[in-house]
């Protein structure tokens, strides 16, 4: 399975925003690279990337080959309640990663 | 040699210059250029269109932060903020961005809700040349606020040979 | 290479004239230093840094059995955090074995094929690459220690010659650039002093982490002149002369570079 490096705080206070930090290793090939057989390298890309906080979705991306290899995202969610943050990363290919992280939310 | 020929050689060289900036960005040293059409301004206007309908785009509320000189094309750090409260009445549902000279115009679309609590968000996008980056930003009460930000890119020394 | 640097490249060949003075010891300074903000953060945060994919991977492995022998690097070496604290740090050291030094990628290759009787991994694959980040990842921030003995200098030497020797269609050495030219431009990008102190790195132009040894190939195509194969011996010379050239300076790795 690809590698995935998630940063989640263990620990948040109820009503406090706090940040999530993610990293996948995926090569991103674009498309539009020719290999050295002349031929185009076919496009095997992440295309989409949902989290979710407790099963509610909290940030959806729809990526394209623009994106970096190795996709990186940083964004902010509320601390609402103690529970179960998943992370799911779907594209070509079949390609399909999930992680999980837990927090506690005083 | 008659003034059309002069035409189709100069585009022909920029087309074939601006491939081998848009193959030695991509981390290739190629010797056959088979180049993909280029995302153009009329191209992105076109996938903004389709983004936000027959609404007018609205300048301000967006950051768009980029470095102005990028050590590389292929990874570039970006982040957009949006000025609002994110509250279940007033927050971002989405922001997009676009460029105007990589093979396609959408770079990324992200959608966010009142859970965010701050309508902000960082990744690393390649960028084919020096060009504009424009990030969108679609508000839930109907409205578009834009900020774009005009990257140069410069190309690695030592391109790789596979 | 875009014509301009080529010319650039060439102005720099025909300008240089004697021996490459080396850098004073005191005036050295890390590739980090040329580098921007944005990619300094990426370096120094362990959970944005994309080589920590590696690293992540590489501690996996280092856990894995393997070969008829069916061992691990761990059933040996125990945890790698004590085990190899400091050893990236003293990489290429002498083989008395082979009677010659030898970097990290053949010592790690050494082990598979002796301790646990399995293949060799491949160079440049995602194994080797994961596990020798994951154990330049032990000594990190710890000064580069190079030995420079009777038993290494000579390889030292011979080094330190491939390093000013001009090569290639262009005839360049690596001197005239790392040595004479640091800090100055070449087709818009800062040249660096050239020190290996954060390898295996993640370098932007590969989108991947990568060895030594591949940036050293880089820059002798660059050069217009022959890469070695890879593991070749030439190679493990230069990269000790290049250790050797940094010591005191800290191990970075996984290091970001453009």
């Amino acid at each position: 399975m690809a590698r995935a490096l998630i940063n989640v705080p263990a620990k948040a206070k109820r009503g406090e925003i706090i940040e999530i930090k993610t990293l996948i290793q995926h090569e991103m090939e674009t498309g539009f690279r020719v290999g050295t057989n002349g031929q185009v390298i076919p496009r095997d890309i992440i295309t989409d990337f949902i989290c979710k906080y407790n099963g509610e979705e909290i940030f959806r991306a729809e990526l394209h080959p623009a994106i970096s290899a190795n996709p990186f995202f940083t964004f902010f969610t509320v601390a609402t309640e103690s529970g179960t943050i998943s992370f799911e990363w779907s594209g070509d290919n079949g390609f399909a990663v999930s992680e999980t992280a837990t927090i506690t939310v005083e | 040699m008659t003034h059309d020929d002069d035409i189709v050689h100069a585009t022909r060289r920029r087309f074939l210059t601006d491939a081998a900036a848009l193959a030695g960005s991509l981390g290739l040293g190629l010797s056959l250029m088979v180049t993909p059409a280029r995302a153009t301004p009329e191209t992105m206007r076109a996938a903004i269109k389709k983004v936000i309908g027959e609404a007018s785009l609205q300048k301000g509320k967006v950051k768009l932060d980029l470095p102005p000189l990028v050590e590389n094309g292929n990874v570039v750090s970006v982040s957009v903020s949006v000025d609002s409260p994110m509250t279940a009445t007033d927050h971002v549902k989405a922001i997009h961005i676009f460029n105007e000279k990589n093979p396609l115009p959408d770079v990324l679309g992200v959608r966010l809700g009142p859970r965010a609590g701050r309508a902000s968000f960082s990744t690393r996008i390649r960028l084919a040349d020096t060009q504009t980056i424009t990030a969108i930003a679609e508000v839930s009460d109907g409205t578009f606020w834009s900020a774009s930000v005009e990257v140069i890119v410069t190309l690695a020394a030592c391109v790789e040979v596979l | 290479m875009s014509w301009a640097a080529v010319v650039a490249l060439v102005g720099v060949a025909a300008g240089a004239t004697a021996i490459a003075a080396e850098i004073p010891l005191s005036e050295r300074k890390s590739g980090y230093d040329f580098m921007g903000p944005d990619t300094r953060t990426m370096q120094d945060d362990d959970t944005t840094n994309p080589g920590m994919l590696w690293v992540l991977d590489g501690e996996a492995l280092w856990k894995r059995k393997a070969g008829t022998a069916n061992k691990s690097c761990a059933d040996c070496h125990g945890d790698a955090g004590t085990s190899m604290k400091g050893v990236a740090a003293r990489y290429p050291a002498f083989d008395a074995g082979r009677g010659r030094p030898i970097d990290l990628e053949q010592r790690v290759n050494i082990c598979r094929a002796d301790r646990q009787q399995a293949t060799p991994l491949p160079f440049e694959g995602k194994e080797l690459l994961a596990l020798t980040a994951y154990i330049g990842r032990q000594s990190r921030g710890m000064p580069i220690e190079t030995v420079n003995d009777e038993r290494t200098k000579p390889f030292i030497e011979a080094g330190r010659d491939l390093f000013n020797r001009r090569q290639g269609q262009l005839n360049l050495s690596c001197a005239q650039c790392h040595d004479d030219n640091w800090g100055q431009k070449l087709a818009g990008a800062p040249v660096p002093q050239g020190h290996a102190t954060g390898y295996p790195l993640y370098r932007l132009e590969w989108q991947s982490l990568g060895s030594l040894q591949r940036r050293l190939r880089n820059c002798i195509v660059g050069m217009r002149a022959e890469p070695y194969a890879f593991g070749a011996p030439e190679y493990v010379d230069l990269e000790l002369y290049l250790m050797w050239r940094a010591r005191g300076m800290k191990v970075e790795t996984p290091a970001v570079r453009p």
